[in-house]
């Protein structure tokens, strides 16, 4: 079965899923990930799904869990990249993938874990989160 | 009455002997007919080309424009036709230009009145009155597809996505909104924000004269599809009958940031993103 | 009015990216739009993960379809499963009994133009879904 890679930069894990995941290789990511974040104690974690041609249901479950146990074990999770006809095909499937924050690509998906850091630094407890922060867009 | 296979050959030769006389009246009646729209040695070679096809056709046997024989000529007709409603001739001037070969053939035969070869040159006659109404067929179909590509034109230049400063896109909607628009205008809001990376939309409705369910839904997809992205939408301009619509309608917007005009939502954007970036 | 379909069995994991691939195929073949090639196969992926999951494999028949004034594909998943019992439940949104968000039936009805289910308790089911050149 094939593995999709985790890249450490920094204090960020980059996932870049290049293939058409079979589910069992989505669910072997989801684990991969959560051992990876306590194991190397990042704190942020960037999927970036620009090579994806569809995200199904099952897809956006696995990212959607992703999110939530990097959340539990202290890493915010970024998605990047989705393409246009993926996210019109998702919304119309009525998947919108609820407490996950996403960029357009990874180098504002990096720019917005950045600045989550430095409001940590700050001492403020929250990311901003507002609505005031472009891309901290939730897609609730 | 169509022509026998016999007449047709006779016709050929006809026209093989007089070929210079009939390409050169044919082609002064087109002309007069166009009031010189075209120039005469443009004319002149497409009669020529036309004689020669008639002449190919009749020669090979052919007794009706569906015939095998007559597959070039009928190539032939077709590019007439197509020429002519490209350069915005009537369908009636692109059939003349056939009808007059009939009358450069008749100046041709000369004075011969026995009733034998009036009924052949009837036979003629109707065989390129066929011809001409091919050309007509031909001229509606081609006008239909130039108005189809212009329907497809219109509505890409109805749907301009303009980038209005850095990191901001902006869609201004003008005219009536309907479904396959919507969609048009979503699909090609979405690409420009992955080609400029921008995490900001604008999507301006001030042109818009009314907005019903459907079109209200696009809107509202779009902007949950941007959301997916990693954008953000913010609609401006929404005149007072299109809130009270949306109201009545029982449309949601939720948290979608509406402004009055494009200039406030462009203010609302330059402010968010000059906070982002302290 | 058909021509060659194309038939993949589904009993695996590896099965449903195969379908996608095939589906994805086509759709190019018949010149379908990018935003409707990327609908047809989510349906379809949804449609064969449900065939593997709930129906215990079966098989997916893919098909280039053409009406009077459009081109079209065709897809029809059959199964010799269980059945659906309540199809009516089964078609609403969040409705599962598998663990997954229930989107899949709901979902990829309305990603396509035509959506036809056949189903009996204890013999099986049958969905046949059609997306058409816009």
């Amino acid at each position: 079965m094939e593995r999709v890679p985790v890249l450490k930069i920094g204090d960020i894990l980059l996932v870049s899923i290049q293939i058409d995941m079979e589910d069992q290789v989505a669910l072997q990511l989801q684990e991969d990930l959560a051992e990876r974040i306590v194991a190397t104690g990042v704190h942020g974690v960037i999927i970036d799904i620009s090579a994806l041609d569809i995200v199904d249901s099952f897809v956006g479950r696995t990212i959607a869990a992703i999110a939530s146990v990097s959340r539990v074990l202290d890493a915010e999770t970024v998605v990047v990249g989705m393409r246009p006809a993926v996210a019109i095909t998702l919304v119309e499937l009525g998947l919108s993938l609820p407490g996950v924050r996403t960029a357009l690509n990874v180098e504002l998906g990096i720019a917005l874990l950045g600045r989550r850091e430095t409001v940590t630094i700050d001492g403020d407890d929250e990311p901003a989160d507002d609505g005031s922060d472009p891309a901290a867009v939730h897609t609730s | 009455m169509s022509l026998s296979p016999d007449e047709a050959s006779r016709f050929a030769e006809l026209l093989n002997r007089h070929a210079e006389p009939v390409v050169a009246r044919w082609t002064e009646l087109v002309t007069a007919g166009l009031r010189g729209r075209l120039s005469s040695a443009e004319l002149r070679r497409q009669t020529a080309d036309l004689q020669h096809a008639f002449q190919q056709a009749l020669a090979a046997g052919a007794t009706d424009l569906g015939d095998e024989a007559a597959a070039e000529l009928r190539a032939q007709l077709s590019e007439l036709s197509n020429g002519r409603a490209r350069q915005g001739f009537s369908a009636t001037e692109t059939a003349i230009s056939i009808y007059a070969f009939k009358e450069a053939t008749l100046e041709a035969l000369g004075d011969q009145s026995d009733v034998a070869a009036l009924k052949e040159y009837l036979a003629f006659s109707s065989f390129v009155d066929r011809a001409a109404l091919f050309t007509f067929d031909t001229y509606v179909r081609v006008r239909e597809s130039i108005i189809a590509d212009q329907t497809e034109q219109l509505l890409e230049l109805s749907t301009p996505v303009v980038k209005l400063w850095e990191g901001v896109v902006a869609v201004p909607l003008v005219g009536t909104l309907d479904s396959a628009r919507a969609q048009v205008v979503m699909e090609r809001l979405l690409q420009t924000l992955v080609d400029t990376s921008s995490p900001y939309a604008i999507i301006d409705i001030t042109g818009v004269p009314a907005v019903d369910t459907q079109v209200a839904q696009h809107i509202l997809k779009t902007v949950v599809a941007a959301r997916l992205m990693g954008a953000d939408c913010i609609i401006s301009g929404i005149r007072p009958q299109i809130a009270q619509t949306i109201v009545a309608l029982g449309i949601e917007f939720g948290d979608i940031a509406t402004k009055a005009s494009l200039a406030d939502a462009l203010r609302h954007v330059i402010g968010r993103q000059k906070r982002t970036e302290r | 009015m058909s021509d060659d379909s194309q038939r993949l069995p589904v009993t695996t994991d590896q099965d449903v990216v195969r379908v996608r691939q095939l589906v994805r195929t086509v759709a190019v073949a018949v010149k379908l739009s990018l935003v409707d090639q990327t609908k047809i196969v989510t349906a379809a992926s949804e449609l064969a993960r449900n065939t593997l999951v709930y129906g215990g494999g079966g098989e997916v028949e893919v098909s280039r379809v053409q009406n009077d004034r459009r081109a079209g594909i065709r897809i029809v998943f059959a199964d010799q499963g269980p059945g659906i019992i309540d199809l009516e439940l089964a078609l609403t949104d969040g409705y599962t009994t598998g663990g997954g968000l229930g989107l899949g039936l709901s979902g990829a009805r309305r990603l396509v133009d035509e959506f036809e289910i056949d189903t009996e308790p204890g013999k099986g089911t049958t969905i046949t879904i059609v997306k058409w050149c816009r």
